[in-house]
């Protein structure tokens, strides 16, 4: 008899050691169906790597207009969150993606967002000739020429945009161009 | 009317494949010898349609229809006739096309040349890669569609990414994915063996010589893209751990371990379950791997046109394809026998440790590859993980496996004892040593070991040929006719091996290049890895469908003059793109090696790079397959006439 259990449970052991390739695969096959269906709303991104930034203050920052519309500086921005939450761009008329991106900030202008742009490291009249171009979605526009204010805000590279919440935080971010489903991804509700 | 031709021809391979696959896995359930006739044909015709399929979208491009989408966005009038060719897998939905073609021609192979495989068997086979194949070209035409039109056409196309066009491209996408998909047919033996419930010697040598196809033809594939990525990328690398780079080694890993461990079950009828095992998750590593870099859940250098919602549709064919067999594989291989048994210092032993350690390695590039998307979505944290941790994690690892793989081969079957290894290898072990200390005085730890480890290889590895012909024991001519009558499987295998050691001392004399980055102009001279690098002129130059910008740079060494190189920066109007065309001359000990920058204000910058042994590391790789190539001619031999050689003379 008992010969016989021990036989029956090493077959049921070798029965689980066999069943754990198929565990393995189906553990793995439900972490990418959740990566994916995520990535198709629009609340993962795993090309995004972050900000530093992201959960802090606003840094203090002071930058000279875009003539002819008025620079801002960070306690400016800090007003304005206030009524309402700002999205804050940082683009440049020398990248690509800032172009892709000009349709859906437009789109979100349109929805009553606060938009809010700095041309990075920019030529302005090159910005200028830029915004005739794919238009002009932002209420303000600022000009960080030296890059420094760029550095404060833990950036790489542009489109980048925060959103700055009511308490002056930089609330969500973005690495890349804002498109349609993020619009209606990640920013629905909160612009 | 070329497209829908096109088009028409793979959905009848579609329909093809279902066919197969239905009545190849029923007919073989129902012992029904006319439906399992049948299978041979469906595969064949299968394979013709996707021939033609193939063939159509060839033509359609050449003949610049831009009214298909595919080739309007991928081609242009003024790309070179050979770019309209192979740009026409340089994409994503041509590359799936070429998927299913090579999954035809293995399908057409096994029903050519498995005559003699029992009729069960071959019906279940090709069942399997039916259903396989039916997979995919569903997911080709329905989210895929290489033959899409659009109306009105576009007067031209928006060109090919100016990276692609390059000569590498026209083989490196075949040559891989015939690795890649060439283990469909061990993985379809597998679940043809799960579904028939036994396995014996004549399984593994059926099994064994289609993954050593794939395995050659993956090796190859793998050299070639790292090649292309040392040539035309221009950073100087050759590998970056890149996470498309990592799915095509791990398939690599796993498939070299079923290489060994399909002897094991041919020779001795051991590690069966292990073996069945590894050719279901070598293939599912393949598919993974596509379909990881196409869902764009990694980030890569390698940037497919990237869509969750394709990602879908691949992931639910994962699920059926991989789930499926892992499912057959759990309710099936408990009830296997298995066979012979072994002590640990055996043949057997070390293949078994070779399939542990290489397995391990797999796993350890599997961690590193998924780490960040995965930490990603469970913790939040984002994370890359690069080079230091690959090399800090692989290297203990490879050096065991590096050890025993050379004198692996001298133990016998069933039962052995270590001091004939010593006795045998002692001196590929001493020189091994000499070449370690040698390489010491003049370098770091790290190279002048793997330059020891890279001799105890290559010396190592033909320690068996050493020994079986007795050389510099038995008198030369005596030695000559005994190595005439070696096993060519056993020189194959000698070969490959040396073939990794070639590849490690290429790695090492890579870790010794030296390099510099600097602003030059015209006439400026500099000192890079003891050789002198004028820069001669700057000149313009024009190509048929690029600009370019073309710096002449003089070599020398000890004042005599060695190379006049021409690298360039070559600027693609019709996209807007720049790329650096890298100058490389190499003396197959050293490669130098130099790429043209951005210039301003008349100087440029330039990057010039000395790359010490750095050719061996694709030499060895083009080896490790030859090896391979050579036991695969010694199994048709043996096959043919058993006995032959070792009738002639006696020994």
């Amino acid at each position: 008899m008992n010969g016989q259990d021990a036989a029956g449970a090493g077959i049921a052991r070798r029965r689980l050691l066999m069943l754990a390739p198929l565990g393995v695969a189906v553990a793995g096959g439900a972490a990418f169906w959740t990566m994916l269906s995520r990535m198709q709303r629009g609340t993962f991104d795993p090309h995004d790597i972050g900000n530093p930034m992201l959960g802090k203050p606003v840094p203090a920052f002071n930058l000279p207009a875009l003539a002819p519309n008025n620079g801002f500086s960070s306690a400016d921005l800090l007003a304005a969150a206030k009524t309402k939450p700002v999205v804050l761009n940082f683009f440049a008329s020398w990248c690509i993606p800032c172009a892709e991106e000009a349709a859906s900030l437009a789109q979100l202008e349109q929805q009553g967002a606060q938009l809010w742009g700095i041309a990075y490291k920019d030529d302005p009249a090159k910005t200028r000739a830029f915004l005739d171009r794919y238009g002009n979605p932002y209420q303000r526009i600022a000009v960080d020429a030296t890059g420094n204010t760029f550095i404060d805000f833990g950036l790489f590279g542009v489109p980048e945009s925060f959103l700055i919440d009511a308490t002056g935080t930089l609330a969500w971010h973005i690495a890349g161009p804002i498109s349609d489903s993020v619009i209606g991804g990640q920013l629905k509700g909160r612009i | 009317m070329i497209p829908e031709l096109g088009h028409f021809a793979l959905a009848v391979a579609c329909a093809l494949a279902f066919a197969q696959a239905i009545i190849g896995i029923w007919g073989a359930h129902r012992r029904d010898m006319r439906l399992m006739a049948a299978t041979p044909g469906l595969a064949i015709s299968q394979f013709l349609a996707l021939a033609g399929a193939s063939l159509a979208l060839v033509l359609a491009a050449a003949g610049d229809d831009f009214s298909v989408v595919n080739i309007a966005e991928n081609s242009a009038i003024a790309k070179p006739l050979l770019y309209k060719i192979t740009g026409t897998w340089g994409n994503h939905e041509g590359s799936i096309l070429l998927w299913g073609l090579i999954l035809g021609i293995c399908g057409a192979l096994v029903a050519g040349f498995g005559r003699n495989l029992p009729s069960a068997m071959r019906a279940r086979v090709l069942g399997v890669l039916g259903g396989t194949s039916a997979g995919f070209l569903l997911f080709c035409l329905l989210t895929s569609n290489p033959f899409l039109r659009s109306f009105p056409a576009p007067v031209d196309g928006r060109g090919m990414n100016p990276l692609l066009q390059d000569p590498g491209l026209a083989f490196h996408p075949p040559i891989l994915y015939m690795g890649y998909v060439g283990f469909a047919v061990p993985f379809a033996f597998a679940v043809a063996a799960l579904l028939e419930g036994r396995i014996d010697a004549a399984w593994g040598r059926w099994v064994r010589p289609w993954a050593l196809v794939s395995w050659c033809f993956l090796t190859c594939g793998i050299a070639m893209g790292s090649w292309w990525a040392y040539y035309e990328l221009g950073w100087g690398g050759y590998w970056f751990w890149d996470p498309v780079e990592n799915a095509s080694l791990m398939p690599w890993l796993t498939g070299t371990a079923l290489v060994h461990s399909a002897i094991v079950v041919e020779k001795r009828e051991s590690l069966k379950i292990w073996t069945v095992l590894l050719a279901i998750g070598t293939f599912s590593l393949s598919l993974s791997g596509t379909f990881l870099v196409r869902s764009g859940i990694l980030n890569s250098v390698h940037a497919f046109a990237q869509d969750p919602a394709r990602g879908v549709f691949i992931l639910g064919l994962l699920g059926l394809v991989i789930g499926g067999s892992l499912l057959l594989f759990a309710l099936r291989a408990p009830l296997l026998r298995s066979g012979g048994i072994f002590a640990p210092v055996s043949r057997e032993g070390a293949l078994v440790m070779n399939n542990i350690l290489l397995c391990s390695v797999c796993a350890v590039v599997i961690v590193g590859t998924m780490y960040p998307p995965f930490a990603d979505l469970l913790l939040g944290q984002k994370i890359s993980v690069g080079a230091p941790f690959f090399n800090a994690t692989v290297l203990p690892l490879a050096i065991p496996l590096f050890a025993a793989m050379a004198v692996g081969p001298l133990l016998p079957w069933k039962r052995g004892r270590l001091w004939p290894l010593v006795e045998h290898a002692w001196w590929a072990a001493v020189i091994a040593m000499i070449v370690a200390g040698v390489s010491l005085i003049g370098m770091r730890v790290l190279p002048a070991l793997a330059f020891g480890v890279a001799a105890w290889l290559i010396l190592g590895s033909f320690a068996e040929v050493v020994e079986r012909t007795l050389l510099f024991r038995a008198p030369m001519a005596n030695s000559v006719r005994r190595a005439r009558g070696l096993p060519v499987a056993v020189l194959g295998a000698a070969i490959a091996h040396a073939g990794m050691g070639v590849t490690v001392a290429g790695i090492a004399g890579m870790s010794l290049a030296s390099n510099k980055i600097v602003e030059a102009r015209p006439g400026d001279h500099f000192k890079v890895g003891g050789y002198e690098w004028t820069l001669i002129s700057i000149d313009d130059a024009t190509g048929p469908n690029y600009a370019a910008r073309v710096a002449s740079i003089a070599v020398t060494k000890d004042g005599r003059q060695i190379a006049l190189m021409h690298p360039s920066r070559r600027n693609f109007e019709s996209q807007n793109q720049t790329t650096t065309d890298v100058a490389i001359r190499t003396n197959l000990m050293r490669d130098l090696y130099a790429v043209l920058g951005d210039e301003r204000d008349g100087s440029a910058v330039l990057r010039l790079h000395v790359n010490t042994l750095a050719p061996w590391i694709w030499l060895g790789g083009v080896i490790m397959a030859f090896g391979g190539g050579l036991s695969l001619a010694d199994r048709r031999l043996r096959v043919g006439a058993p006995s032959r050689i070792r009738g002639a003379v006696p020994a």
